[in-house]
């Protein structure tokens, strides 16, 4: 059965174009018609066919009415064949000229396409008319005016009436399209349509009942006697086959049921729902997927519907990790006291299996289900605390983070169960878990009879911890104190609070604990009542959506709106693009842009690990140039839509700034917001030997600009002004750059390293302006820190060991070593040396700082692989995180 | 708005595009390559069927070796999507004879392309009954490029039968022999805890149909299920047969029986297609007859020794047999040896899929086989976890037995020539996913 298409995948190298060419020219019917066949072949495979975009043009057109098989004269012009071929007395062809021209969006076809389509909407055959049908919605997308004026709407809604079911849906669809991108009204659906379409319904194909069924969905009945009367009529589609048909049905029934007053008429409604949905459950996984998610909105609205039915979704061993996941959410969901002790059951099941991410899931389930049924919380702890003992690393912390929950929840309640947490407590090592099972501990410290013990294990590595964990032990030693003020818990607390004070520069952490400090030494009862005072009680509320978003959802069921639980405005950018389809079919070469640069995890929310809020004293952080504001954009919620749909360039760099000065853009330590119309970019550079400060200023505010000053506050490498600022004035509007020349060693801070650079910049306008820039080591990097290799042995040789430190980059990939060699040389770091190690290249360089500390390093990674081990020996290994910064700053440049 | 695809692709296993077809315009060319960068080479590819990445939403299937991707930019139907690809991919594969893969898609290039074009019209799912399709989208170029007859050859009515309301079926169908072949096929799904307790138990089956029928027959078909037989007695007040009587909890059929009649007369009436199509789905939860019971016991003989022990009971007629048993028994990973007893069929110990498999080829009725394995363990030390026990899993066939009970009571055929009809009816019963914890 099987053809030989294949061969023409094989043929087209770029080199054959001009034969190609020459094929397609051919006076043999035979050899045009395999020309063609190569050029889809090349055109599916991505291979550049835009160098035959003259015989392209004329090749869609032969391709398509080669199709036909029955109008061989290439001769005549396309648009004259298609209008020609709209009149040919075979429907099949008339049907084909009009699609086709409607997918050619030349502007020129468009105007010769109205006289064919308006005849063709009222063709004597039905296939004829139900591709003109659609047409018109492709002819809308391209000229609204068109369309109106021309009035194919009102040819449009006469077919709504035709006698054949297929036209009808076609209509319909094209209809609501039309409807959906238009302010005005257009498809209304009067009761008389209604009755029509659902009269329509019994005789559509499945897709067409699709098309109805969305349609009328928006249709809002007068009373509830009509709602039923839908509802009647719709039923029957739930036996459906067809799982589209089937939600579009539940979706219109959910619509109706809103009006419907009686309670049986909607009792009985919903127990016809429940089997449908659950059939769905038997389709293919990803259709069962889109069935979950929407299940999901429908039993927050009516959990009645599937209440008995929750056995159907107990997770089978080999289902997808995707319908687990939804499962899990729709069993916690239909958890009630009945049938709870089956539900655990499933649950400590799931807590056994070997996907993580689902057992953590299932733990939490857990606990969820605990807090929502207050009877069932008993079972469910003493579940846990069986999971506990299995001693798996994850599911013990999961549980003590859904245990914290619970304590919430019902307090005074389960703290007998204490002890046994504590048992696990030298395996915690998430921060999640260690911050909950720290707020155990302070919240029950007179129950716990060793807390002071428990917590000063934690101390001990207060500085490393994150700051969550931080934060959790400083309120729990200040309970602890306030619960047991004996001589150790008030050692303990000396040691937080000025760990939490004077050694740390997280502002959240450094504030709570001056607070405390304060209440403590001022007034001990008040800093009870405050931080011992009574919780409100929680209650599971995650994953609940709400009401109003939840209305806009099921009024959205089937469609992808309901799968990702958004509002379609959310992710639908209507950003209609008018490029001609010409234009498309050059799109194989400009493949490789684009996605390739575009930040792969922008759009994951809430996953960026840099904790930026220790500037937050000072009034700027460093953050990107907002976009100029000249270009209007339309509203886009995700970054990530922005860049793949438009040339990013202009978000980043202002397209006027860049042109006018050669220099790059310099990153914005203070935006103009916090300025008042003030901004100033700047960044440490090393040009000639020399470290300067670049600095450009933008002055956006009414007024011009004068005296500007500077200064800088105590740091590391005591960086300084080596001269005065020379700023000329700045008139509105205009900006001004500057090198301001630096010196080392001039005021420099005491305590570890840091890359912190604070800066204070005035002018006899404006108040005084501090900023937070960042050093980066490498810019101190001098120009003599090469080292022959016999010297480099010896120093490696001299260091102690415990001068060596080590890192990983797992973000850093070394394609070209040229390249890369190249990039460190330019920041004066030498390569020394390379050798190969298994399969992993070995790298060696040296670099210096002032005042001539050397530092030898060591790059061991696969080439193109993610991922380097950077070792350095150095005689101040303490500066070794600064470095670290820096190389990974280069190394991905 | 039911929009199903702005756009759609079939990539190989690679990425390579094999197919595309850009239905509208407000999707970008080079979306694939999204695709391809943000799942199919991260972690993420099988986690999450539907996927959205900048402004376009990605819904991905995939079968055998080829990937089908869907592109939109708006809130498109998801439902409609899916089911969308499923129907065409078993569009593709009668078109080919069977088989649908990446060969198969590069042989039939053009084909598909042609298919592509008249079964989706603006991303509006048209009709895609093979049937009515193979009227007017034929083979012939592909066969044999090179002998280019003119095939002017007309086709009646076929744009009429397209959007016809008996859309699935050509008219002037002539038969020698009228023929119906009725195939029930049941799948047992069945998760039982490790004490013996049913957790949950269902069957879902379906009924096959081919027909090979002349002109435009009227089918009418019984089943012996409690709603049916009742509305039954009652249109002609004949007291309900004695005799089983099942409950169906729902049932979804072929687009081909009229649904509101079935609303209102519990009746399955329809014209059918020709040849072979799916006439109905249900599910069953009432009542389930299961063909096998299994016994298990695992005992864990401190660290580097299990004795597995397992019973199987067929619980079905002692005339009948069962097909093709397989019982997967799951093993830890560091399984070493193993040395089996077997009082039917043959165990052997599969490292690939770290199970112990036990074939029985010919399974009779009301017997009760039984296997016991030793099997060694290499012990390790890392072995920090213990071992989480999968299910143990069963397949099987059953011919003649219907874990649910159904039985088609009557066929009936109409047709205005009067033809007598031969009727023939097949049962059978597989294994789902037949799961016992242990």
């Amino acid at each position: 059965m099987s053809g030989h298409d294949s061969k023409y995948f094989s043929t087209t190298k770029k080199g054959e174009i001009p034969e190609l060419k020459e094929e397609l020219n051919s006076q043999y019917k035979d050899k045009r018609t395999d020309a063609v066949k190569k050029v889809i072949a090349a055109m599916t495979v991505g291979k550049g066919c835009s160098s035959l975009l003259t015989d392209l043009k004329e090749l869609v057109y032969l391709y398509l009415i080669n199709y036909a098989k029955s109008q061989p004269d290439l001769a005549i012009l396309a648009v004259n064949t298609f209008v020609k071929d709209s009149q040919d007395p075979n429907p099949l062809i008339r049907a084909l000229a009009v699609r086709t021209m409607g997918c050619i969006r030349v502007d020129k076809i468009t105007e010769y396409l109205c006289d064919p389509l308006q005849r063709c909407l009222k063709d004597d055959d039905p296939y004829v008319r139900k591709t003109a049908a659609i047409c018109v919605a492709k002819l809308y997308d391209i000229n609204a005016e068109l369309v109106e004026d021309r009035g194919f709407l009102e040819s449009l809604k006469d077919l709504i009436s035709d006698n054949n079911p297929m036209v009808v849906a076609n209509a319909v669809a094209a209809l609501a399209e039309i409807q959906e991108n238009s302010s005005r009204p257009i498809f209304e659906i009067t009761s008389h349509t209604l009755s029509k379409l659902l009269t329509a319904l019994n005789e559509c194909t499945e897709w067409g009942q699709v098309f109805i069924l969305d349609a009328l969905s928006r249709y809002k009945a007068a009373d509830a006697r009509e709602a039923e009367n839908i509802v009647e009529r719709v039923t029957p589609r739930l036996q459906h086959a067809n799982c589209a048909v089937v939600l579009s049905a539940v979706k219109m029934i959910l619509q109706q049921m809103e009006l419907i007053t009686s309670t049986d008429v909607v009792r009985n409604l919903c127990k016809k729902m429940a089997p449908p949905l659950v059939t769905l459950l038997s389709a293919e996984p990803e259709i069962q997927y889109v069935a979950l998610r929407n299940i999901n909105l429908i039993v927050q609205r009516r959990p009645t519907i599937l209440a008995h039915e929750i056995k159907v979704f107990f997770c089978k061993y080999n289902d997808p990790i995707y319908v687990k996941m939804e499962k899990l959410e729709i069993m916690i969901k239909l958890a009630s006291d009945r049938n709870i002790d089956q539900v655990l059951l499933e649950f400590k099941e799931y807590a056994t299996e070997v996907d993580v991410d689902f057992v953590r899931k299932a733990v939490r389930a857990i606990g969820r289900c605990a807090i929502k049924l207050e009877r069932a919380a008993e079972r469910c702890i003493s579940v846990l605390l069986e999971l506990i003992k299995i001693k798996v690393n994850y599911v013990v912390q999961e549980a003590i983070i859904v245990i914290k929950d619970i304590f919430r929840r019902y307090p005074n309640t389960y703290e007998s169960i204490i002890a046994t947490l504590c048992e696990s407590l030298d395996t915690l090592d998430e921060p999640e878990a260690k911050a909950s099972m720290i707020w155990i501990i302070g919240e029950y410290a007179e129950r716990i009879d060793n807390a002071d013990e428990l917590l000063e294990s934690f101390l001990e590595s207060f500085p490393e911890e994150p700051a969550q964990v931080q934060l959790q032990l400083l309120t729990a030693t200040v309970k602890l104190f306030l619960k047991k003020p004996t001589e150790g818990p008030q050692q303990m607390i000396q040691v937080v609070l000025n760990n939490a004070t004077v050694e740390t520069d997280n502002p959240d952490l450094r504030d709570r604990a001056y607070i405390y400090w304060r209440l403590l030494s001022t007034d001990p009862e008040a800093a009870k009542d405050v931080v011992l005072a009574e919780k409100p009680v929680i209650s599971d509320d995650s994953n609940q959506l709400d009401p109003s978003l939840l209305d806009e959802l099921l009024a959205n069921i089937a469609t992808l709106s309901s799968v990702y639980h958004k509002p379609p405005e959310a992710f639908v950018t209507r950003v209609k693009t008018t490029a001609s389809r010409t234009d498309d079919e050059d799109y194989p070469n400009g493949s490789e842009q684009g996605y390739s640069d575009a930040p792969t995890h922008v759009a994951d929310e809430g996953a960026s690990p840099q904790t930026s809020s220790s500037n937050a004293p000072y009034a700027a952080t460093r953050q990107p140039a907002p976009p100029p504001a000249a270009p209007v954009s339309p509203p886009v919620p995700d970054l990530l839509g922005d860049l793949i749909g438009l040339d990013n360039s202009a978000a980043i760099v202002p397209a006027d700034q860049a042109a006018a000065s050669p220099v790059p853009a310099l990153p914005v330590v203070l935006p103009a917001s916090t300025g008042q119309g003030l901004q100033i970019g700047a960044e440490l550079t090393r040009q000639d030997g020399q470290v300067f400060y670049s600095m450009l200023f933008e002055n956006n505010t009414q007024t011009p600009l004068d005296g500007f000053m500077i200064q800088f506050n105590k740091n590391t490498f005591g960086l300084a002004a080596g001269g005065a600022l020379q700023v000329p004035q700045l008139q509105p509007g205009t900006s001004g750059r500057t090198l301001l020349p630096m010196v080392l060693f001039q005021n420099m801070s005491a305590g570890p390293p840091s890359s912190l650079l604070q800066v204070a910049v005035k002018n006899n306008q404006q108040p005084v302006w501090y900023f937070n820039d960042k050093i980066s080591l490498h810019v101190l990097f001098t120009e003599d820190g090469r080292m022959e290799r016999g010297s480099f042995l010896e120093t490696w040789r001299s260091l102690p060991d415990s001068n060596e430190v080590l890192k990983d980059l797992p973000g850093v990939v070394v394609s070209n070593v040229e390249a890369t060699l190249d990039l460190l040389a330019a920041s004066n770091m030498f390569f020394i040396a390379k050798r190969k190690n298994a399969n992993q290249d070995v790298f060696y360089f040296s670099a210096k700082i002032p005042p001539g500390v050397p530092f030898l390093i060591e790059l061991t990674t696969v080439i193109g692989n993610p991922g380097v081990k950077c070792a350095i020996k150095t005689p101040n290994p303490d500066i070794a995180p600064l470095f670290f910064e820096a190389i990974e700053t280069l190394l991905k440049a | 708005m039911p929009v199903a695809a702005s756009a759609i692709y079939f990539l190989n296993l690679r990425g390579d595009v094999l197919i595309n077809r850009l239905y509208r315009d407000d999707v970008g060319g080079n979306m694939v390559d999204a695709f391809r960068t943000h799942i199919m080479q991260t972690k993420e590819l099988g986690t999450c069927p539907v996927r959205q990445i900048g402004g376009c939403s990605f819904f991905y299937m995939r079968i055998s070796n080829v990937y089908i991707v869907i592109v939109v930019s708006s809130n498109a139907n998801v439902a409609c999507a899916f089911k969308f690809v499923v129907e065409a991919v078993a569009l593709f594969k009668s078109y080919f004879g069977g088989a649908f893969d990446e060969d198969a898609i590069r042989n039939n290039f053009v084909l598909i392309y042609e298919l592509l074009d008249e079964i989706m019209d603006f991303g509006y799912p048209q009709n895609l009954s093979p049937e009515i399709l193979k009227l007017y989208i034929t083979q012939e170029g592909v066969r044999s490029p090179f002998s280019s007859k003119p095939t002017d050859r007309p086709v009646p009515n076929a744009t009429l039968q397209v959007t016809g309301a008996v859309g699935w079926r050509r008219e002037g169908l002539v038969y020698k022999k009228n023929e119906v072949f009725l195939d029930i096929v049941e799948s047992v799904n069945l998760l039982m805890s490790s004490k013996g307790s049913v957790l949950r138990c269902d069957v879902t089956g379906k009924i096959l149909m081919k027909c090979f029928l002349s002109g435009m027959p009227d089918l009418k078909l019984g089943l012996n299920d409690k709603i049916g037989l009742e509305k039954e007695s009652q249109l002609k007040s004949r007291p309900t047969k004695s005799g089983k009587t099942i409950e169906l909890d729902d049932v979804t059929f072929h687009q081909c029986v009229n649904l509101t009649r079935f609303n209102s007369e519990k009746t399955v009436s329809f014209v059918p297609p020709d040849g072979e199509f799916e006439l109905m789905k249900y599910r069953i939860t009432e009542g389930v007859n299961l063909p096998f019971r299994v016994l298990p016991t695992i005992k864990e003989l401190g660290r580097t020794r299990m004795e597995v022990n397992v019973k199987i009971k067929s619980v079905f007629g002692a005339k009948m047999f069962a097909l093709g048993v397989v019982i997967k028994i799951p093993v830890p990973k560091q399984t070493a040896k193993t040395s089996f007893q077997v009082t039917s069929g043959r165990a052997k110990y599969n490292a690939s899929i770290d199970c112990l498999v036990w074939k029985i080829r010919k399974f009779p009725g009301q017997t009760e086989p039984t296997m016991s394995a030793e099997v060694e363990l290499i012990s390790t030390m890392a072995e920090k976890k213990s071992w989480t026990r999968p299910p143990i899993q069963m397949e099987f066939q059953v011919p003649m037995f219907t874990a649910s009970g159904l039985r088609v009571r009557f066929l009936k055929v109409w047709e205005k020539s009067g033809y007598n009809t031969v009727e023939w009816v097949r049962y059978i019963t597989k294994a789902g996913s037949y799961e016992i914890r242990c």
